[in-house]
């Protein structure tokens, strides 16, 4: 004899559709590489422009900066150049880019079931400290983004496929710097 | 003109341009995620060896869009002086990059992969991009102590591998693809050993790529990179006609008036012999003989103000017109030819000047038709005449041209 179960309430069935969809594998390496490398041929391609990311955070913390602080940004000649006066630093081809990238990384993580509240980190840290050597490493990473005026998005990758002498110089500086440092550093991971 | 890349905001206007990129980015955010870049476990063990992921996808997704792009380059379809190309600061990129290395190794993201961890619900994504913000909120503060540096020094301008090596394109791009076949190579022999990776379980498939991609960087040898004559021949038919109806040529009042013209970043390009350059010049004018513009046009490729207009000039017009057309061949926007030339602005400036003496001389030549009995250069007033003392009546022709209709490529 079979038993009818109640009726589930509505919120389970919503966290099943978030967050419980079946994961998938990852797609091979040269295979992600190959589509990655047609998406950045099609940027150059239709708008001469190529990838980016950290030019559009960086237009995100000077917009910030401009509402409260307008007066600074108008010295600061690094701030000046994008929002100085009335410039407004979201008008951009790189925030819509940002924007979609954020949006793109959601639908794929939601489409192959990895949207999931969790921290990625090494066997022997606990959560907290990788929370605060995310937030130190971002520091750093950003910081150097801009010196470098792009990140592995917008000067390896994009500087990369169209043979800028400074965007390869770049990309073994950031290959050596994170294998200089990997050992030092290898209790993070390992 | 190559028909790619297209004047988005021209074509569609801003919005939809805006929405081109968003769709642009929605596919690289994609393509991030589903190749496992949202694990900060998976980017970091690319430095130890174990999972070089991050290396396969970024040096195949380069490659694969550097044969792309130089073959559309060489078939024509795609204009390379309107494509970005980064500028290089040697120093501040090559320390910006291990400081960036850095951050790689401690933080487990780059800036990319931290946005599409993040909008996957990864806290320690969100905490890096929280990080990434504050790290470029210290930039900002602390770039005005080294300035001068940052923004100097190793500047290279718009300076590709080919320019570096004095190597043609293809073969550029066949070493950097055999190059990256390489360290594929090398990086599942690293996988197999650090990481036991059993190399038998890869797909086969994958030679293929690396011959197609092998044959892809031929292709580009063989089909060859445009000429500046090539590239003028594909452009006649719509530009020469500009040439025969006088649509580019101003007359020297024009030329005086856009002097005084604040809202104009106005190059003058002198064209002619260095003997006829230091007998006179325009003053302002720089001496680039023609066989010296190709050279000229990175430089004039790299961002110039939007305002700039150029003008070239020679004796009469030939070698100015010569020169009209390289500029436009290499899609230098707003490129004017001197009406006259020197010559016939001597005729109007220099007519109460005692140093310059006429020579009758066959017109059209284009030799200098007067003689000096020094090489003053531009030490003389006719080499800068007082706007406000002349009244010359003209048919003016500047048009602004938007050279990018976007602030440039680049990140930010």
């Amino acid at each position: 004899m079979t038993t009818l179960t109640p009726s589930k309430p509505l919120r389970p069935n919503l966290s099943a559709l978030i967050f419980n969809r079946p994961q998938k594998a990852y797609v091979h390496p040269y295979l992600g590489g190959f589509l990655l490398g047609l998406v950045l041929f099609s940027a150059f391609f239709l708008t001469g422009n190529g990838l980016g990311a950290s030019g559009g955070l960086n237009r995100l913390v000077v917009f910030v900066e401009d509402l409260i602080a307008p007066a600074h940004v108008d010295r600061v000649s690094y701030l000046l150049k994008l929002a100085g006066g009335d410039k407004n630093p979201l008008d951009d081809w790189i925030v819509p880019l940002v924007a979609g990238t954020l949006v793109g990384g959601f639908a794929s993580g939601w489409l192959n079931g990895r949207l999931q509240v969790k921290t990625n980190k090494g066997p022997h840290i606990s959560t907290r400290q990788r929370w605060l050597w995310a937030f130190v490493g971002g520091s750093i990473m950003g910081y150097g983004a801009r010196m470098a005026r792009g990140c592995t998005s917008g000067q390896a990758l994009s500087g990369g496929a169209v043979l800028s002498v400074g965007s390869w110089a770049f990309m073994f500086a950031v290959f050596g710097g994170a294998y200089a440092l990997a050992y030092f550093v290898r209790k993070l991971w390992n | 003109m190559p028909a790619f890349p297209l004047p988005l905001e021209t074509l569609v206007g801003k919005p939809l341009m805006y929405l081109i990129f968003a769709i642009i980015g929605f596919a690289f955010g994609y393509v991030l995620e589903i190749s496992g870049f949202g694990d900060s476990t998976k980017l970091a063990a690319q430095f130890y060896f174990k999972d070089l992921t991050v290396l396969k996808v970024m040096f195949t997704s380069i490659v694969v869009a550097m044969v792309l792009i130089f073959a559309m380059v060489g078939l024509g379809v795609l204009d390379f002086n309107q494509v970005w190309v980064n500028p290089t600061y040697l120093w501040s990129g090559i320390l910006g990059g291990l400081i960036m290395g850095v951050g790689f190794i401690v933080g487990g993201f780059c800036p990319g992969t931290s946005l599409v961890s993040a909008a996957t619900f990864k806290i320690d994504g969100i905490f890096f991009v929280l990080g990434g913000l504050f790290g470029i909120f210290l930039f900002g503060e602390t770039e005005q102590f080294y300035d001068y540096w940052w923004n100097t020094a190793g500047y290279l301008g718009r300076f590709t591998v080919m320019d570096w090596l004095h190597l043609p394109t293809g073969v550029v791009v066949l070493l950097v693809v055999l190059m990256a076949l390489f360290m594929f190579w090398g990086g599942e022999q690293l996988e197999r050993i650090f990481g036991k990776r059993d190399l038998k379980r890869e797909p086969l498939m994958r030679y293929a790529g690396a011959g197609a991609l092998t044959l892809g960087a031929l292709a580009v040898i063989f089909i060859g990179q445009p000429t500046v004559t090539q590239k003028w021949t594909r452009l006649e038919p719509a530009k020469a006609p500009l040439l025969a109806e006088r649509q580019v040529q101003i007359h020297p009042g024009e030329l005086l008036a856009s002097m005084g013209n604040d809202r104009l970043n106005l190059i003058l390009l002198d064209v002619r012999s260095e003997t006829d350059y230091n007998l006179f010049h325009i003053h302002g004018a720089q001496h680039v003989p023609v066989s010296d513009l190709p050279a000229l046009v990175p430089k004039l490729l790299v961002e110039p103000p939007k305002n700039s207009v150029y003008v070239v000039m020679s004796n009469d017009e030939a070698a100015a017109t010569e020169a009209w057309k390289v500029l436009v061949a290499n899609s230098v926007p707003n490129v004017y030819i001197l009406e006259g030339g020197v010559n016939q602005w001597l005729g109007i400036f220099g007519a109460e000047e005692t140093a310059s003496v006429p020579t009758p001389a066959p017109p059209g030549d284009d030799s200098l038709r007067y003689t000096f009995s020094a090489a003053l250069g531009d030490h003389y007033p006719a080499a800068q005449p007082v706007p406000h003392e002349w009244q010359l009546e003209y048919t003016p022709k500047i048009k602004l041209q938007l050279q990018r209709d976007k602030s440039g490529g680049g990140c930010g």
